[in-house]
């Protein structure tokens, strides 16, 4: 047995983030900040056409512009000129087809951006141009032109649980539809890149996961992965948005053509053609049920668009296949979800991965189970939902708690807000022309479940290294991992874990960066649990290394006896560390074990609705969630309003709008996200219902309450206004029908 | 097109990061394409005046950023839409990617940077510390920019004025919530 002696700021603490002050000082270096001597700027140029064969490229007139250090395109690759998350079909810059509106075909480095824009107009690039596949169902049944070697299915998941076609005395139906939405992280994306002489290269860079990038930079390059160092800058979110490339590989080829550092910076709009969305959805929903409301089968179809490149969308369909249902038990499914390829936008990994889009239909489905029974929809949800030791579709069986009872319950149970009659109150503000004439109350609930961790036999571990030194006296332990700080706290969570797993005050982090091993993405409500499971497992060999010098274990570890025990050495631990293994889906039944964890999150909306006007008010949001052990319960806290407030986003105002395949609005003008006016105040329940499989209990915490949020919003729309309301966002038009 | 050396500043490049030690210290060089004219004008920010030679379309968070090295002032849209540029201008708070800095001559200007006073932070600085009101932090030097501003103004009578009078800054992360809490705080710290 060996203890060590609570200290300050360990795990369970509101410890205060370590890059906070340099935050809030403006210092802290955005990868869009960094400057280098010599530095030259990286433009890209874009296909306008969503859908084209290039037939010829000149850069003859770009290269004449005073100032230009480089034009290049894809025969400019030095390696392989593909590349993708999951999948390699991308290329780096277009060769003979564009596939996209916003695709990479040329790149201009010059010594000062506007010089390398005004170059970049000079590239002439011909097109002919063809019309493009938009129809994701068209495109899952072999109805459109392929735009891949392989079709244009990217995955087809099927899930085969229970008795098949069976009937039941209450039958449900309903076609759901979920809008392209955008990370929209308020840093766009940015970087550079410093060559060396060694023909290597150095990049500085805003991303979810290192070495994934070290990856694909690498064969793109045609460099050996130690010639591609990456070092993580300060990012300026994320939210799935940066799990893919974005100008990594254009701003290293710029770097080695020209032998100067090079930086490549978006804005806005560029930034909306320059990473994946959430993929938009078709659903088509059928519930059967007992005259009490339970739950006899749900058959679904989901279709993903996920447009012009695969990214991540296998395993967004394999995430809204297995969670299709949600945390209810459901003795028959039968669930078909294709992710497609299409001419749109490319779409991949967005907070809540695939499980948002279906959580918007299978919840608009309990709603509507509801009201065919006579249930209040609480009621319904309680009947039906799961609890620990239930089946998933999948046949896994959930071996660690799922309260979903109780969140439920929780979110019910809390006083109603008192309905305001101050002007200022009314949806849209004390400007418009209602007097609360129009104005109308709905309350509505979501629940969700999400996996955590990547799943589906992936190998999925972390590499953390753990120092303990003595300096001036003082024991400090230094933690070096490369997973990604993007703003929600895994510093700060680091620093707790090591102080509560060693007994010392003093923990520095190390920059992140390719020096070390993989730790995986920061994704999947994932860092807190993998990257936090293998810093224990590092500190718990960094003290087992410190008892074999003290010679036994039975007694206390302190600050003090570190020191004395130390003197002058280090220890110096490096551990790779795994959950559990995952399994992989079956093909033809969906089966197996397929997730590590799932989470869940339970909502309850409150809106006015100016049902003349359209416009709709989030009055109030109750949030209950388990996180299974809060390490920094003031960070939970801000996650779960995040994600409640990217949820409301999406119920009410955020669609990347399109028109055969084209982006018509790619400004903050145009795709609005909420203000501190749209975001109410929360209520929020975080339980603690320890998971015996995870460092701590913990369960990741960042992704549910995005999911449960849409619904209980349309749901509280819904019960304001008496409509159907199946599409997401709800815009005004569709409230006053004049769409 | 030869870029323009200048020995404006030099600074600290790839600053750093939270836990990051800084990577490399090198001259800044800024680069202009100056085929467009340029004006030599003053900008005085943060107490200091700075010598400048900018073309008249350069924005003054572009100046700021590109040119004298303040990079606290964020750029996340450029089109005012989303108040990370936010700084003041003779104490009023403005959004530094919708003004010329040729036409902020003789203008005092603060920037998130000309806050703390050395190691002592500015309240709204501790206030958006200690209520953990960010998570990325690209919109925090406009958001506090914006609060010194808002507190001035008096603007932080309620929760709900507050919110109205903050709801020109996006914040992605949604810390809305202790973005309020922190003004509150502040408010009450701050002598007006």
């Amino acid at each position: 047995m060996t203890t060590t002696v609570a200290t300050q700021g360990g795990i369970g603490t509101n410890a205060q983030r370590p890059d906070g002050a340099l935050k809030a000082r403006g210092e802290f270096a955005y990868s869009s900040d960094l400057w280098h001597e010599d530095m030259v700027w990286g433009v890209t140029l874009r296909s306008p056409h969503p859908y084209a064969r290039i037939t010829s490229i000149d850069i003859t007139e770009a290269l004449r512009v005073p100032g230009v250090q480089a034009v290049l395109t894809h025969e400019d690759v030095p390696g392989t000129n593909i590349y993708g998350l999951e999948h390699p079909d991308q290329p780096v810059l277009a060769e003979d087809v564009v596939r996209y509106q916003g695709e990479p075909v040329a790149l201009v480095a010059a010594d000062h951006p506007e010089t390398a824009r005004r170059a970049m107009k000079r590239i002439e690039v011909a097109y002919e141009v063809l019309p493009p596949v938009v129809n994701t169902e068209d495109a899952a049944h072999g109805r459109a032109e392929p735009l891949h070697p392989n079709g244009n299915v990217v995955r087809h998941v099927k899930v085969r649980h229970g008795p098949q076609d069976v009937r039941a005395d209450v039958v449900v139906t309903g076609e759901y539809e979920v809008g392209m939405q955008d990370q929209a992280f308020l840093g766009p994306e940015s970087g550079l890149a410093v060559p060396a002489d060694d023909g290597s290269v150095d990049l500085y860079i805003a991303t979810q996961w290192l070495h994934a990038d070290q990856r694909q930079i690498a064969v793109a390059l045609g460099l050996p992965p130690e010639k591609v160092r990456l070092t993580l800058s300060g990012v300026g979110g994320a939210f799935g948005g940066r799990e893919d490339l974005s100008m990594q590989v254009h701003a290293c080829m710029l770097a080695l053509r020209t032998g100067k550092p090079v930086k490549m910076v978006y804005n806005r709009e560029e930034s909306f053609y320059g990473h994946v969305h959430r993929h938009p959805a078709r659903m088509y929903y059928e519930h059967g049920a007992t005259r009490n409301g339970k739950i006899v089968y749900v058959k679904a179809r989901i279709y993903l668009d996920g447009g012009a490149y695969a990214s991540s969308t296998g395993a967004v369909v394999a995430n809204a296949a297995t969670l299709g249902v949600g945390p209810y038990d459901v003795p028959s499914v039968t669930v078909d979800c294709w992710g497609v390829y299409t001419n749109n936008p490319p779409c991949g990994a967005m907070r809540g991965f695939g499980a948002v889009q279906a959580a918007f239909a299978y919840e608009s489905q309990m709603d509507r189970l509801a009201d065919a029974v006579g249930l209040d929809p609480v009621e319904v949800r309680i009947r039906n939902a799961m609890s620990e030791g239930a089946v998933m579709p999948t046949g896994q069986v959930v071996d660690s708690p799922a309260p979903v009872v109780e969140l439920l319950t929780l979110v019910r149970d809390k006083p109603l807000p008192a309905k305001g009659n101050d002007l200022t109150d009314m949806p849209g503000g004390v400007s418009n022309t209602t007097h609360g004439e129009g104005v109308v109350r709905g309350v509505g609930y979501g629940v969700s479940i999400k996996n955590v961790g990547f799943s589906d036999s992936f190998d999925d571990y972390s590499t953390v290294r753990v120092r303990l030194s003595v300096i001036g006296g003082q024991a400090v332990a230094s933690v070096h991992t490369a997973a990604v700080e993007v703003g929600q706290g895994l510093v700060t969570v680091l620093q707790q874990i090591t102080r509560t797993e060693l007994g010392v005050d003093v923990v520095t982090i190390e920059p992140m960066d390719t020096s070390i091993g993989d730790a995986g993405s920061t994704s999947a409500s994932r860092q807190t649990y993998v990257t936090g499971g293998a810093l224990r497992a590092a500190c718990a060999a960094v003290r087992a290394a410190l008892f074999e010098r003290i010679g036994h274990t039975d007694l206390p570890l302190d600050h003090d006896k570190i020191v004395e025990v130390l003197g002058t050495d280090v220890i110096d631990e490096v551990v790779e560390w795994r959950h559990r293994p995952t399994y992989r889906l079956d093909p033809e039944t969906g089966q197996g074990n397929a997730h590590v964890q799932y989470a869940f999150a339970a909502h309850r909306a409150v809106v006015d609705v100016d049902v003349e006007l359209g416009l709709v008010k989030v009055v109030e949001l109750v949030c209950a969630q388990d996180v299974g052990k809060a390490i920094n319960p003031e960070a939970v806290l801000g996650q779960i309003q995040g994600g409640t407030a990217q949820g409301l986003g999406l119920a009410v105002m955020e669609e990347i709008q399109l028109a055969d395949g084209k982006i018509r609005n790619p400004s903050f003008t145009d795709y609005l996200i909420p203000t501190v006016l749209d975001m109410p105040p929360m209520v929020i329940d975080v339980l603690e219902r320890p998971d015996p499989h995870a460092p701590y209990g913990l369960r990741g915490v960042g992704e549910p309450p995005t999911i449960s949020s849409t619904p209980a919003i349309v749901a509280a729309i819904r019960a304001a206004t008496g409509m159907a309301l199946t599409r997401v966002p709800v815009r005004p038009e569709h409230i006053t029908e004049t769409s | 097109m030869t870029p323009q050396r200048s020995a404006y500043t030099r600074r600290t490049v790839l600053k750093s990061t939270a836990a990051a030690t800084a990577v490399t210290h090198l001259t800044s060089a800024p680069a202009i394409a100056d085929d467009g004219g340029t004006s030599e004008i003053t900008l005085s920010v943060n107490g200091q005046r700075h010598r400048v030679a900018v073309e008249p379309r350069v924005t003054l968070l572009d100046a700021l950023r590109e040119r004298l090295g303040l990079t606290g002032t964020k750029k996340g849209c450029d089109r005012g839409e989303c108040g990370a540029c936010t700084v003041l201008v003779d104490g009023e708070r403005i959004k530094s990617c919708l003004t010329l800095a040729v036409m902020r001559q003789g203008a005092e200007i603060t920037t998130v940077e000309g806050l703390a006073r050395g190691e002592e932070l500015h309240p709204v600085q501790e206030a958006f510390i200690r209520r953990d009101a960010f998570q990325c932090g690209a919109c925090t030097p406009g958001q506090i920019m914006s609060a010194v501003a808002c507190i001035n103004e008096g603007h932080t009578g309620s929760e709900a004025e507050i919110r109205e009078w903050m709801s020109g800054n996006l914040c992605r992360c949604a810390a809305y919530q202790n973005i309020v809490a922190a003004v509150a705080d502040a408010a009450k710290e701050t002598p007006r």
